[in-house]
């Protein structure tokens, strides 16, 4: 059947079974925006800003599990894209972004709106297409989805030239994607498998070190069920955070630069460490020569690339995580008939023993004030009034720590934080991708007053697309987090740090037809919260907290996790942390 | 990194898919992880709908094994191959321009013969030279004209194929007519 190419993007984009995507028109995508006018079957929802619509696709997939789409014009709304993409790829968050495209004439003439997209997304995607041919519309289309879902999930992009879309062509669709150059391997290997489980069933001091992976593949039930068979601690990195239950006794919480003591000291002092999906980043290891030092390390990731990269790895495990996890219970399990030779049994008592004691000893603290609102406090009640059943997401900065540290996170799927790339502005337009996906659910963003001043602009798409987006500004007048390690690192000599107060979130709220409030006293917070849930409209709840609050634990940039920082330091620590830093 | 291994140089054949972007996307991964191609050169193959690259790399194991599997990462990579450890045959080819007074030009053409370099363009006052071989005889070459003044020089990059039977291009079409690299008989040429 012939027709028109932007017609052959939406029919193909329905046969994958799209039904959402998020977008702003422009002068290349004109024709798809014509086709989708009576275009039955395709939700689009118009954000205000590009790279909304690349974070909302990435909220939509971390939800939901499937695909997330969005579609944007060429040149300068293909360049503000580059954020999501570059996001998405840190995090394999699987999206497949559509630009236009200057039409195929005019390519590499400098024509109005001209960028060379696949050029600029070229490093910051896992692959792109640039369509030459409009009978490859339905091949290319199709292959873009299975690139970005399978394997290490990733950000996919199809650049459109104008010309294609309005040309009439064959519409071209194939059955099954067969690519010769691209075939992850999902099956860990069974040897490598049997040594893991042979070094868990003999471990004194072993750890589970689990993160985005996990989620990836769907494998939290297989997790539980390795932590709970051999009473492993299982401790979970930001983009894991959800994999398990926060609240299970075996639980050690996120480790990392801002992560647990108890955690970063288990990982320290383990002797066999199982990391699934995780890819030792540099923010979970610290210094990588002090990192784990006296552990054999396991390290199972569907990215060959990913083993061995920060830290040399005894026993790799290239796999799909819940396939391998499913493997590993079973060999373990066999490894488990026999009972463990004494020493085990009492190696890993006094293990278990020791990591209470740190549990109880070191648990995530912060001070308790009357008259000004703590950060810490405000997603603590957050985490009661919810009970960890709420979708959590969050801009980039202190308050991303502190969501991370004191919501106790319970089911996977949940949570949509910007870990790798760290971009501030990412909570409000994800938020709007999680309430799109999971329309009628509870979805918070906590954010900052600097990460949220970014894409506030979006409370606007919010209000006209009815979606009931909770943003709960942790207000401390600034950049907290920089103003954090001005404090620490930088000698007290703050800089470019201040927002004093501008804008008033509550009546710029007002101004996007959203609800605002705000909280300055603690006694205030409870009753808050509670309006802001009951609210069916979008709300902004601006909670105005204590500004020299600081993120504990911290490890320094550079220095060893067991080098933490746990409370307001002193000027020695000061000091001894500035010299740690690398580079200053 | 943890990895006391001394760098060495490293000979990867890469093959990929002959598409639109592809060596940019192999250059690109070099440049965004930091690592140095030596040289790099580029044909299509049996299959026209595939190229073989190879690159020259300099780096220690660690780097080497990341580089391997970054590129395999690629999507349009089909097969990473490091030819290094494995018997192999290199080439490159070299032009040359060198002077040619009447006074060096018999030592020109008697070290040409040594290194079994061909003259492909005379003029009254210069001689182009094409050599092959490995790296080791046309550095060698090259020094011995150096003090005769060498005007250009173009070098092509390194190829490189395995020894032995085992083809590590796999054909996805169906067999042709042979070609003579097809022939079983010739088994290469003199060198």
């Amino acid at each position: 059947m012939r027709m028109p190419g932007a017609r052959i993007v939406l029919e193909c984009l329905k046969r994958q079974g799209v039904d959402l995507i998020f977008g702003l028109p422009g002068g290349a995508v004109l024709p798809i925006y014509d086709a989708l006018y009576d275009f039955q079957g395709l939700r689009h929802i118009l954000v205000r800003q590009e790279a909304a619509a690349g974070h909302a696709a990435e909220g939509y997939a971390r939800t939901s599990g499937r695909v997330g789409v969005c579609l944007v014009t060429s040149g300068p709304a293909a360049t503000n894209l580059v954020t999501a993409l570059q996001d998405a790829m840190m995090d394999s968050i699987p999206i497949v972004a559509f630009t236009g495209q200057v039409p195929t004439h005019l390519i590499g003439n400098d024509a109005f709106q001209e960028a060379d997209n696949v050029g600029i997304t070229r490093s910051c995607t896992k692959h792109n297409f640039l369509v030459k041919d409009g009978n490859d519309l339905g091949p290319i289309i199709r292959e873009a989805f299975h690139i970005a879902s399978t394997g290490r999930p990733g950000p996919v992009h199809v650049d459109l030239p104008k010309d294609i879309l309005v040309k009439e062509w064959e519409l071209v669709w194939p059955d099954q994607v067969h690519m010769r150059s691209y075939n992850p391997n999902y099956e860990g290997h069974p040897g490598q498998i049997k040594r893991a489980a042979k070094l868990l069933a003999r471990a004194h001091k072993p750890i589970l070190y689990v993160g985005g992976g996990v989620i990836s593949s769907d494998a939290s039930a297989e997790l539980r069920e390795l932590a709970e068979l051999a009473q492993l601690p299982v401790t979970q990195t930001l983009m894991g955070l959800g994999s398990f239950p926060m609240e299970h006794p075996l639980s050690l919480d996120m480790l990392g630069m801002h992560g647990s003591y108890y955690a970063n000291m288990a990982v320290h002092h383990s002797d066999v460490l199982v990391a699934v999906g995780a890819r030792f980043d540099d923010r979970v290891t610290g210094r990588v020569d002090a990192f784990a030092p006296n552990a054999e390390i396991v390290h199972i990731d569907i990215d060959p690339s990913s083993i061995s990269k920060n830290i040399q790895v005894g026993v790799p495990i290239v796999g799909d995580c819940r396939r391998v996890l499913v493997k590993l219970v079973e060999a373990l399990r066999e490894e488990l008939r026999e009972d463990p030779a004494p020493a085990v049994r009492e190696g890993r008592r006094q293990w278990a023993a020791q990591i209470a004691e740190w549990k109880r000893d070191f648990p995530f603290r912060y001070e308790w004030s009357d008259d000004v609102v703590k950060p810490q406090y405000v997603v603590q009640e957050i985490s009661n009034a919810t009970g960890g059943e709420a979708f959590i997401v969050t801009g980039v900065g202190q308050h991303q720590m502190w969501t991370a540290q004191y919501y106790k996170f319970k089911h996977p799927r949940m949570w949509c934080t910007s870990g790798g790339l760290g971009t501030m502005g990412y909570g409000l337009p994800t938020a709007m991708g999680v309430q799109a996906a999971n329309p009628g659910k509870l979805v918070i963003n906590i954010d900052g007053d600097g990460s949220f001043a970014m894409n506030s602009q979006e409370l606007a798409t919010c209000f006209t697309e009815g979606l009931p987006v909770k943003t709960v500004i942790i207000n401390n007048s600034g950049h907290g987090m920089v103003r954090q390690w001005q404090r620490i690192i930088y000698k007290e000599r703050y800089c470019a740090i201040d927002l004093p107060g501008i804008p008033d979130w509550v009546r710029l709220a007002e101004a996007y037809g959203c609800v605002g409030l705000r909280v300055t006293k603690p006694s205030e917070l409870v009753p808050a919260i509670e309006k802001m849930i009951s609210t069916p409209a979008p709300v902004v709840l601006d909670v105005c907290v204590d500004k020299d609050e600081c993120v504990f634990p911290m490890v320094p940039a550079g220095g060893a996790n067991t080098d933490m920082i746990l409370t307001a330091p002193t000027r020695a620590v000061r000091d001894r942390a500035a010299k740690s830093q690398t580079g200053f | 990194m943890q990895n006391g291994n001394e760098p060495r140089t490293h000979t990867i054949a890469v093959l990929v898919e002959n598409k639109f972007g592809v060596l940019s996307r192999v250059a690109g991964l070099f440049s965004a992880r930091g690592y140095n191609i030596e040289s790099m050169s580029v044909g299509e193959t049996l299959d026209p709908s595939a190229s073989r690259m190879t690159l020259v790399v300099r780096g220690d194991e660690f780097v080497i094994e990341q580089v391997t599997k970054q590129l395999h990462k690629l999507i349009d990579v089909i097969k990473v191959t490091d030819l290094t450890d494995e018997s192999h045959v290199e080439r490159e080819l070299v032009l040359i321009r060198v002077n040619a007074e009447p006074s060096n030009r018999a030592e020109i053409l008697r070290t040409a013969d040594i290194f079994r370099a061909r003259v492909v363009d005379v003029t009254a006052v210069s001689f182009v030279l094409e050599a092959t071989g490995d790296e080791g005889k046309l550095e060698a070459l090259i020094e011995l004209l150096r003090p005769i003044g060498i005007q250009e020089l173009v070098r092509t990059g390194k190829v490189a194929i395995g020894r032995g039977s085992k083809a590590r291009v796999r054909r996805v079409e169906p067999p042709r007519k042979p070609r003579v690299a097809d022939d079983p008989k010739v088994v290469g040429f003199a060198d």
